[in-house]
C-alpha cells in the first residue's frame, strides 16, 4: 500500500516531464481539478514546479494556481521558481509585471519577504497604472506574512495614496485599511482627491472608499445634526440663530452677554465644512449603482453623516434593494430595522414596500415585521393592524408568532391602539394553534401589567385556559399573572392552585416555579382558604428532582411560614412578594444597534466582529481643516476669460471618464456640461467671493479646490473680487441689465465681512440671506455657511447643437425690463471648430398668458469661445415650458425651457425689521 | 489582553532596536487619540494581529450537503468549518430560511443559495457582509454567462475553468477582475467547436493575447471588437409586484423594471437612448457604463455599452404611485366542518391590460397540510396537485376576455383534523407582450462615434413579479 501511495501520481509526473505542451497541460487540469475537489496533490511538486517556465500561457498558469496553493508547505523547493518571477518583474510588457508580482506576492514564504518589499517598492512607482495597483494588493499579502515590515509598507502605502489613478485607488486604501488604518494623517491630503475619483472608482474600491471616509469624516467634522439635539434641550437654541434682540434692554443685553459667552462654545451655528459637503455630494449619485454594496455603502455614510434633513434620500435606493436576491434582502432589512428606529419618518412614505408575501422566507418575513412594527405611529397604525391580522391567518407559525409579539409591541408603544390590540389578542386565545395561544398568552401578559385593574374578566377568561394549554411557557405566564393580581380575582385564584397542586408533579420546571409563586402570594393574600394548599405544593416541591425548585420551596417556606426560627425577612414577605411590579418595555432588537457602523458585520451580529473598526464619535471642535489643503501646483486660471477652461483641461495628467464632480472635469460630455455651468456661474456673477466671506463649495470646486491652500486663496479671492468687479459689471450691464442696489439688504448686518459692494454683484438671493441670517457679529468668517448652489440645465447638447451647446439657469435676479418675468441666464459654448454668428430667438411658442423677452441678438460666437446671455419668461406662474427656436446663421434648434416649481419667484425688497417680521410669521 | 500586551512588547522593541523610532511610535499613539479617543488599554488594538482579508476561502456545496469545489485564496481552511453551515441548514427548514450570516468560533460564514447550490466563503474579519454578498452572486452570474447556467454538473464539468475564473475575480480575497468582457479576454468562455479542436491540437481555453480591458478607462469594454452586422437590441421587461387582498382591492403594487441589453457593435460607439416618457423613472440603478450627469440633467441614457449582453438600467415604480393591474381574480376557497370536504371556486377575467392580450397565466396555490386531494374542473387550461408539497398548479394559457377561465370542485381532506384556519393565498404568473405596463416608452437610440449604421430594436414585455391575491 505505500508503495502504491508514493508511486500513485507516477502517471501525471510522467505527462508533466514530456516535452509535449499537450502533455504537460493535460496533467496540470488533472492536478488543478485534484485541488479543487479538495485532494492532496503536494507530491507532485518537484514534477510541476519544473514547468514555473513553461512557454505555453496555460500551462504556465495552472502552475501558478499549483504554486500558490502548495508553496507555502514546500518552501525550500517555491525557491527554484523564484527567479522566474524576478525575471518577470523585469518585463517591458505592463500586465507581465503584474502577474509575477501578484504571483510573487502570493506565495507565502517568509525567506522571500525582502524580496518581495523589494518588488513592491519597485511597482509601486511603475509607468504603468496596472502594475501600481498590483503592488497595492501585494501590500497585504506581505504584511501578513511578515508585520514587521509595517512602517516600510506604510510608506509605500503613504506614496501609492497619491496617486491619481482611478485604477490604483481602491485597492490602496485596500491596503491602508489593512495596515494602517489608524494613520489618518496620511488621508490628509488625498482627502479631496478621493472624493473627486470616487465615481470612477471600481465598484469594490468604491466600497473600501466610502467605508473608510466615514470614519475619516467623524474624526474631522462636526456633527451637522448638533443643533438639533440642542433644540431638544432647551428652546432657545434659535435666539441665537437670528442674532441679537434690539428690544431687550441694555443690561438685560449684558448679562445675556455673559451667558452667551459661556454658552458660545456649544451654542455656535453649525456650520458643514465644504469638505464635508464635498464627501456628501460625491457620494450620492453612488446612490444609483447597480452594486448593492456600494448603495448600502453610501446608505450608511449617509446615515452616519448627513444632517437630518437630507438623510431621507437613501430610503428610496434602500426600498429598491428589497427586489434583490434574498440575501441582499436580509442584510438590507437588518440595517433598515436599526434606521428606522432613529429615523422612523425616512421609510414612512414606503411601508407597502415592507408588506409580507406568503412567498417570502420567514427570516425575510420577520425583518419585515420588525420594521413595519416600528415604523408604526399614531396615523398608521390602524392599517398595519389590518395587515397584521392577514399574517395571523398565515400557514407559517413561526411568523404568526413574531406577529402577535409585533402586535404587542405595537400596543406598548401606541395608546391608543391598547384595548383593540388587547381584545384581538384575546380572541386569539380560542385559536385552534397551541403555538398561537400561547405567544398570544405571553404578550398578553406584558399587556396587562400595564393596566390590571381594567382588565379582571380578561384574567379570568385566561384561568380558564390552564385546562387547555399545554405550552409550558403560556401555563407559566397565566399562572404569574393570576398571582400577581390574585385580588381581582379572588374566588377563581384559589382554585386554579387547586387544579396545579393536583398536577403539580406531571408540570415542566418553569410552571412548578411559577406554582409556588402563585402558592406564596396567595398565602399571603388569603391564607384562609390556602393555606393547606400551599403547604401541599412545598412538599411536593422539597422532594422534586430540580434543585431549583427545591431551593425555592425551602426559601419560601422559611419567609412565608412563620415560625419561631424565622428571621426578620417574614414581616416583609408581603411586601417582597407583591411589590408593585414596573411593565416591560418591550423593545425592538435593534434598538441602539447604530453605534455598529451600519451595513458592517459586527452591526449585523451585533458583535464586535475582529477587526472591526469603531466609528468614532463627533469631535467637540472641528480639527484644523487646513491639514487638506494640498500646495497649488498651477497657477490659477484667469478667471475672466471664460475659454480659460480649456487650458485647465489640457493640464490634467488623468482624465477620469465619468468624474462628475465639477473640479475634475473629464473629456467626455457628461463631465463637460457641468463644469460649463461652474464656470458659467462663476465668470458671471463673483457672488461666490462676495457674500459674507464664506468660502463657498462653488467658487472652491471650480478654483480645483483639492489644490489650494486656504489662506492664499483668500488672498487671492481679494485680488480676484478687484480684477473681476469691472469686467463683470460690463457683462451685465451689456444686456442692459443693471441690478437694482440690493445692497440695503445688508446695510445693517453686523459682520465686517459682508460688504454691500460685495453683495451688489451677488447672483442668488438666497445667499445674501443666508449670509445674513448667519453672521452674527462674535462669528469668525471661515464658520460662515456655504451657499446654496444655482442648478445649471442643459438647452441644447453639444452633439444636437452640431457643437454649440447651450445651458441655463435661473439666476434668481430680478429682470429689469419686466418684472414679472423671471430671469434666465444662457451660456453659449461654442464646441466646433468654426465661429457661429447671429445667434438669437425666433418662432416662440407660447401658452396662452406667457410672455418672453429675448435676449439681444449675438453676434459673433469664436470657436472655442464662450457667451452668456440673459432672457426673461413671463411662466404666468404655471411650470408650462416655453418653447421657442435657436437660431445660428446656419441652423435653427428647437428648444424649450421648463421651470421647476421652485424657480418661479419674484425678489421682493425688504428691509431688515420687515424681513424679520416676515420671517417672525 | 494577550494582545495589548503583544502591541506594547512591539512598541518597545522597536523603540530599543532602533532609537530613531521613537518619534515614529509616538505619532502612532498620537493618531490613536484622534482615531476614537479611545483608551489604548481597554480596548487593544484589534487590528493590529489580524491578517485582514475580505474572502478566505469558497466551498460550493450541493443540495446534498456535498463540498464539491474548494478554493482558497490564502493559507487553507480545513473544510469542517462548513460544519457549522450544515448545522444552520439542518435548523432551518427550506434552504431559503438559512441564515446568510454565520459566525462560528474562529471564522464567520457567508453564503448564498443560487441554483440549488450554495456558495459558503469564509470571512476571518469584519467587512461589509453585502460586499460578499453581492461578489459570491457576481461570481454565480459569471458561471451562468459562461456556461449558459450554474449547476453543479456543469461547474465540475469545466473545473479548470471555473478555477481559472476564481483566481482572476479575486486576488488575496479582494475583488480583482469582476467584469465579464475582461474575464472573457483571459479565459474564453468553452464553445464544442474549440474544445474538438482544442483536444485535437492541444490547444487552450486561456486567451493568448493579454486583456487590455483592465487597463483603459473604460474597462467593461473590450477593445477592437469587429461585427459583420452591428446591431443593438433591447428588452424592456417590467414586473408587476402586488398584494390584492380577498376584496380585489389592491393592497400595495410596484413595478419593477429592467432594460436588458445585447449589443453587438463594431468599434467604440457611443450611444444614447431616449425615453418618451423619462420622469415615470423614479428610482434607477444603472450599469457602471451609463452616465450619471446626463441623466441627472436630461434624462437621457448616455453610455458607451460592454460587448454582448448586459443589463443597462433597473427601475422600480414604488407603491406611492398608481400601477395598473392587469388581471382581477374571484375567488372563494372554503373547507367545512362536517364531511371533511372543501370546495374551491376561482374565475380569472381581464382588468387593465391596455388592450394586449395576457398570455401564459397560471394560478399557484400553496394548500394547508390537511387537504389531500383536489377534485376540480377547469373550463381552460389544465390543473395539477401535488399531494406531498400540497401544491395546486392551474395552467391556464391564453386569457379569453369572452370566455373567463374558471376552476371549480371540491377539495377531500383529511378526516378527523380541525379545518384549518389558514387561508391559502393564489400567486398569479401572466406574460404580456409589447407592453410595458408603466407606459414607459424608448422613443429613439443614437450612436455617435462610429460611422456605419446599426440594426435596431425594442422589445417590451410585462410579467407578473410576486403577484398574490389573499384569500
Amino acid at each position: 500500500f505505500i508503495m502504491f501511495s508514493s508511486h500513485r501520481h507516477d502517471d501525471l509526473k510522467e505527462m508533466l516531464d514530456s516535452n509535449k505542451d499537450s502533455l504537460k497541460l493535460e496533467a496540470m487540469k488533472r492536478i488543478v481539478a485534484m485541488i479543487a475537489r479538495g485532494k492532496n496533490a503536494s507530491d507532485l511538486f518537484p514534477a510541476v514546479v519544473k514547468n514555473v517556465a513553461c512557454k505555453n500561457i496555460e500551462v504556465k498558469k495552472l502552475v501558478y494556481v499549483y504554486l500558490v496553493r502548495y508553496a507555502e508547505e514546500q518552501q525550500d523547493l517555491a525557491l527554484l521558481s523564484i527567479s522566474t518571477f524576478q525575471r518577470g518583474l523585469k518585463d517591458p510588457n505592463q500586465l507581465i509585471r503584474a502577474s509575477a508580482l501578484r504571483v510573487l506576492s502570493s506565495i507565502r514564504v517568509t525567506i522571500i519577504v525582502p524580496i518581495m518589499m523589494l518588488a513592491i517598492k519597485e511597482a509601486a512607482s511603475d509607468m504603468s497604472p496596472y502594475v501600481r495597483k498590483t503592488a497595492a494588493h501585494a501590500i497585504p499579502k506581505l504584511y501578513s506574512l511578515d508585520p514587521e515590515q509595517k512602517d516600510q509598507l506604510i510608506e509605500v502605502i503613504e506614496k501609492l495614496l497619491a496617486d491619481k489613478t482611478t485604477l490604483v485607488a481602491g485597492s490602496v486604501v485596500m491596503a491602508f485599511e489593512e495596515v494602517c488604518p489608524e494613520r489618518i494623517d496620511l488621508i490628509h491630503k488625498n482627502y479631496r482627491k478621493l472624493c473627486n475619483l470616487l465615481i470612477d472608482v471600481e465598484e469594490w474600491g468604491q466600497v473600501v472608499i466610502i467605508n473608510m471616509l466615514t470614519r475619516y469624516a467623524r474624526t474631522q467634522f462636526l456633527n451637522p445634526n448638533i443643533n438639533e439635539s440642542l433644540l431638544e434641550e432647551g428652546g432657545s437654541g434659535d435666539k441665537t440663530f437670528y442674532g441679537s434682540d434690539e428690544d431687550e434692554d441694555e443690561d438685560e443685553e449684558e448679562k445675556e452677554k455673559k451667558a452667551e459667552v459661556a454658552a458660545m462654545a456649544k451654542r455656535k451655528p453649525y456650520v458643514m465644512d465644504p469638505d464635508h459637503r464635498l464627501l456628501l455630494r460625491n457620494t450620492k449619485p453612488l446612490l444609483q449603482s447597480r452594486n448593492a454594496a456600494v448603495v448600502m455603502a453610501v446608505a450608511q455614510l449617509y446615515f452616519h453623516l448627513a444632517p437630518k434633513a437630507e438623510v431621507g434620500v437613501i430610503a428610496k435606493a434602500l426600498v429598491r434593494l428589497l427586489r434583490s436576491h434574498s440575501e441582499v434582502q436580509y442584510v438590507v432589512l437588518q440595517n433598515v430595522a436599526t434606521m428606522s428606529i432613529k429615523r422612523r419618518g425616512m421609510f414612512e412614505p414606503y411601508l407597502k414596500s415592507f408588506y409580507i408575501r406568503s412567498t417570502d422566507p420567514t427570516q425575510i418575513k420577520v425583518l419585515k415585521l420588525e420594521v413595519l412594527t416600528n415604523l408604526a405611529n399614531e396615523t398608521n397604525i390602524s392599517t398595519i393592524l389590518r395587515e397584521f391580522q392577514t399574517y395571523i391567518k398565515s400557514m407559517d407559525k413561526d411568523f404568526v408568532a413574531a406577529t402577535i409579539q409585533a402586535i404587542g409591541r405595537c400596543a406598548t408603544n401606541i395608546s391608543e391602539v391598547r384595548d383593540t390590540c388587547l381584545n384581538g389578542l384575546v380572541q386569539l386565545l380560542s385559536n385552534r394553534d397551541e403555538l398561537v395561544v400561547a405567544e398570544s398568552v405571553v404578550v398578553i401578559k406584558k399587556l396587562l401589567q400595564m393596566q390590571p385593574e381594567k382588565h379582571s374578566d380578561i384574567i379570568k377568561h385566561m384561568a380558564k385556559l390552564t385546562d387547555n394549554i399545554q405550552v409550558p411557557m403560556a401555563r407559566a405566564s397565566i399562572l404569574w399573572l393570576i398571582g400577581e393580581y390574585c385580588e381581582h380575582v379572588p374566588k377563581i385564584a384559589p382554585d386554579v392552585l387547586r387544579k396545579m397542586a393536583k398536577s403539580f408533579t406531571n408540570e415542566e420546571d418553569i410552571v412548578k416555579l411559577q406554582i409556588i409563586n402563585l402558592a406564596a402570594k396567595l398565602y399571603l393574600t388569603n391564607s384562609k382558604q390556602t393555606k393547606l394548599l400551599t403547604q401541599y405544593v412545598l412538599n411536593l416541591a422539597k422532594y422534586d428532582q430540580n434543585y431549583d425548585i427545591r431551593d425555592r420551596a425551602r426559601f419560601i417556606r422559611q419567609l412565608i411560614v412563620p415560625t419561631e426560627k424565622s428571621g426578620a425577612l417574614s414581616k416583609y414577605a408581603k411586601k417582597l412578594f407583591l411589590a408593585l411590579k414596573p411593565a416591560p418595555v418591550l423593545e425592538s432588537p435593534f434598538k441602539d444597534r447604530d453605534h455598529f457602523q451600519l451595513g458592517s458585520l459586527s452591526h449585523l451580529l451585533n458583535a464586535k466582529a475582529g477587526g472591526y473598526q469603531e466609528l468614532p464619535d463627533w469631535p467637540e471642535a472641528a480639527p484644523d481643516p487646513s491639514v487638506r489643503n494640498v500646495e497649488v501646483k498651477e497657477s490659477v486660471p484667469e478667471w475672466t476669460k471664460c475659454s480659460s477652461r480649456e487650458k485647465r483641461k489640457e493640464k490634467k495628467v488623468e482624465k477620469p471618464f465619468y468624474t462628475d464632480s465639477e473640479g475634475e472635469s473629464g473629456p467626455t460630455e457628461s463631465a463637460d456640461s457641468e463644469s460649463d455651468s461652474a464656470t458659467g456661474s462663476e465668470s458671471s456673477s463673483g457672488s461666490e467671493e462676495s457674500g459674507s466671506g464664506s468660502e463657498s463649495e462653488e467658487s472652491k470646486e471650480a478654483s480645483e479646490s483639492e489644490e489650494e491652500e486656504e489662506e492664499e486663496e483668500e488672498e487671492e479671492k481679494k485680488k480676484k473680487k478687484k480684477d473681476l468687479k469691472k469686467p463683470m459689471t460690463a457683462l451685465w450691464s451689456e444686456f442692459g441689465n443693471i441690478l437694482p442696489c440690493l445692497s440695503f439688504l445688508v446695510e445693517p448686518a453686523p459682520s465686517p465681512q459682508v460688504t454691500p459692494v460685495n453683495t451688489f454683484l451677488s447672483n442668488s438671493l438666497v445667499t445674501d440671506l443666508e449670509g445674513l441670517s448667519l453672521s452674527d457679529s462674535v462669528l469668525s468668517p471661515a464658520t460662515i455657511a456655504p451657499s446654496s448652489t444655482l442648478k445649471s440645465y442643459e438647452l441644447l447638447h453639444r452633439i444636437t447643437g452640431e457643437g454649440l451647446s447651450v445651458e441655463y439657469c435661473f439666476s434668481r435676479q430680478p429682470f429689469s425690463p419686466d418684472a414679472n418675468m423671471v430671469a434666465v441666464q444662457m451660456q453659449f459654448t461654442n464646441n466646433a471648430s468654426s465661429d457661429t454668428k447671429n445667434l438669437h430667438i425666433e418662432d416662440v411658442k407660447l401658452q396662452s398668458g406667457m410672455r418672453v423677452k429675448e435676449f439681444p441678438e449675438i453676434e459673433l460666437l469664436p470657436a472655442g469661445e464662450t457667451a452668456t446671455a440673459v432672457m426673461g419668461i413671463d411662466f404666468c406662474d404655471s411650470t408650462q415650458a416655453a418653447n421657442f427656436q435657436l437660431c445660428t446663421h446656419t441652423r435653427k434648434f428647437f428648444v424649450s425651457i421648463q421651470p421647476p416649481v421652485g424657480e418661479l419667484m419674484r425678489p421682493v425688497f425688504l428691509t431688515e425689521n420687515e424681513f424679520k417680521k416676515e420671517q417672525g410669521e | 489582553m494577550n494582545q495589548s500586551q503583544g502591541f506594547f512588547k512591539d512598541i518597545q522593541i522597536s523603540c530599543l532596536v532602533v532609537g530613531w523610532l521613537l518619534s515614529n511610535t509616538a505619532s502612532i499613539i498620537l493618531s490613536f487619540r484622534v482615531w476614537g479617543g479611545q483608551s489604548m488599554t481597554d480596548s487593544a488594538p484589534s487590528w493590529f494581529f489580524y491578517s485582514a482579508e475580505m474572502i478566505h476561502s469558497l466551498f460550493l456545496i450541493n443540495h446534498l450537503g456535498d463540498i464539491f469545489l474548494e478554493k482558497h485564496w490564502k493559507s487553507v481552511i480545513s473544510r469542517s468549518v462548513c460544519d457549522y453551515f450544515f448545522e444552520a441548514r439542518e435548523k432551518a427548514v427550506d434552504p431559503e430560511n438559512v441564515p446568510p450570516v454565520l459566525q462560528t468560533p474562529h471564522h464567520y460564514l457567508i453564503s448564498i443559495y443560487r441554483g440549488k447550490l450554495f456558495f459558503l466563503s469564509v470571512i476571518q474579519t469584519e467587512v461589509p457582509p453585502l460586499f460578499v454578498i453581492e461578489f459570491l452572486h457576481r461570481v454565480a452570474d459569471t458561471f451562468q454567462d459562461y456556461f449558459g447556467e450554474c449547476s453543479e454538473s456543469v461547474i465540475t464539468d469545466n473545473l479548470v475553468i471555473v478555477y481559472e475564473l476564481l483566481e482572476e475575480m479575486l486576488d488575496n480575497g479582494f475583488p480583482l477582475a469582476t467584469e465579464s468582457n475582461v474575464l472573457k479576454e483571459m479565459i474564453r468562455p468553452p464553445n464544442i467547436l474549440r474544445s474538438v479542436v482544442n483536444t485535437l491540437t492541444g490547444g487552450s481555453n486561456v486567451g493568448e493575447t493579454l486583456p487590455q480591458g483592465q487597463l483603459s478607462n473604460i474597462p467593461w469594454r473590450r477593445a477592437g471588437v469587429k461585427y459583420a452586422n452591428n446591431e443593438a437590441y433591447f428588452d424592456v421587461t417590467e414586473e408587476i409586484d402586488a398584494i390584492v387582498d380577498k376584496s380585489g382591492t389592491t393592497v400595495s403594487a410596484e413595478i419593477q423594471g429592467v432594460i436588458e441589453a445585447c449589443v453587438k457593435l463594431s468599434g467604440m460607439p457611443d450611444l444614447t437612448m431616449s425615453f418618451m416618457n423619462p420622469r415615470l423613472l423614479d428610482d434607477v440603478s444603472f450599469h457602471p457604463c451609463v452616465r450619471f450627469r446626463r441623466w441627472e440633467s436630461e434624462r437621457v441614457l448616455s453610455f458607451i455599452p460592454p460587448d454582448g449582453n448586459f443589463t443597462l438600467m433597473t427601475y422600480h415604480i414604488s407603491s406611492q404611485n398608481l400601477v395598473a393591474i392587469p388581471v382581477y381574480v374571484k375567488q372563494s376557497i372554503n373547507f367545512f366542518e362536517a364531511g371533511s370536504c372543501g370546495r374551491l371556486d376561482i374565475t380569472i377575467g381581464p382588468k387593465q391590460t391596455m388592450g394586449k392580450t395576457v398570455e401564459d397565466l397560471k394560478v399557484t396555490i400553496h394548500m394547508p397540510k390537511a387537504v389531500l386531494n383536489a377534485n376540480l374542473t377547469a373550463t381552460q387550461g389544465n390543473y395539477t396537485y401535488d399531494c406531498t408539497t400540497k401544491m395546486l398548479v392551474w395552467d391556464i394559457g391564453k386569457l379569453n376576455p369572452q370566455k373567463l377561465p374558471n376552476l371549480r370542485g371540491s377539495l377531500s381532506m383529511q378526516t378527523g383534523v380541525p379545518n384549518p384556519e389558514e387561508n391559502p393565498s393564489l400567486n398569479i404568473d401572466l406574460k404580456i407582450q409589447q407592453l410595458a405596463i408603466s407606459g414607459l416608452k424608448v422613443s429613439r437610440l443614437d450612436m455617435y462615434g462610429e460611422k456605419y449604421k446599426p440594426f435596431k430594436g425594442v422589445k417590451y414585455v410585462t410579467k407578473a413579479g410576486k403577484f398574490q391575491v389573499r384569500t
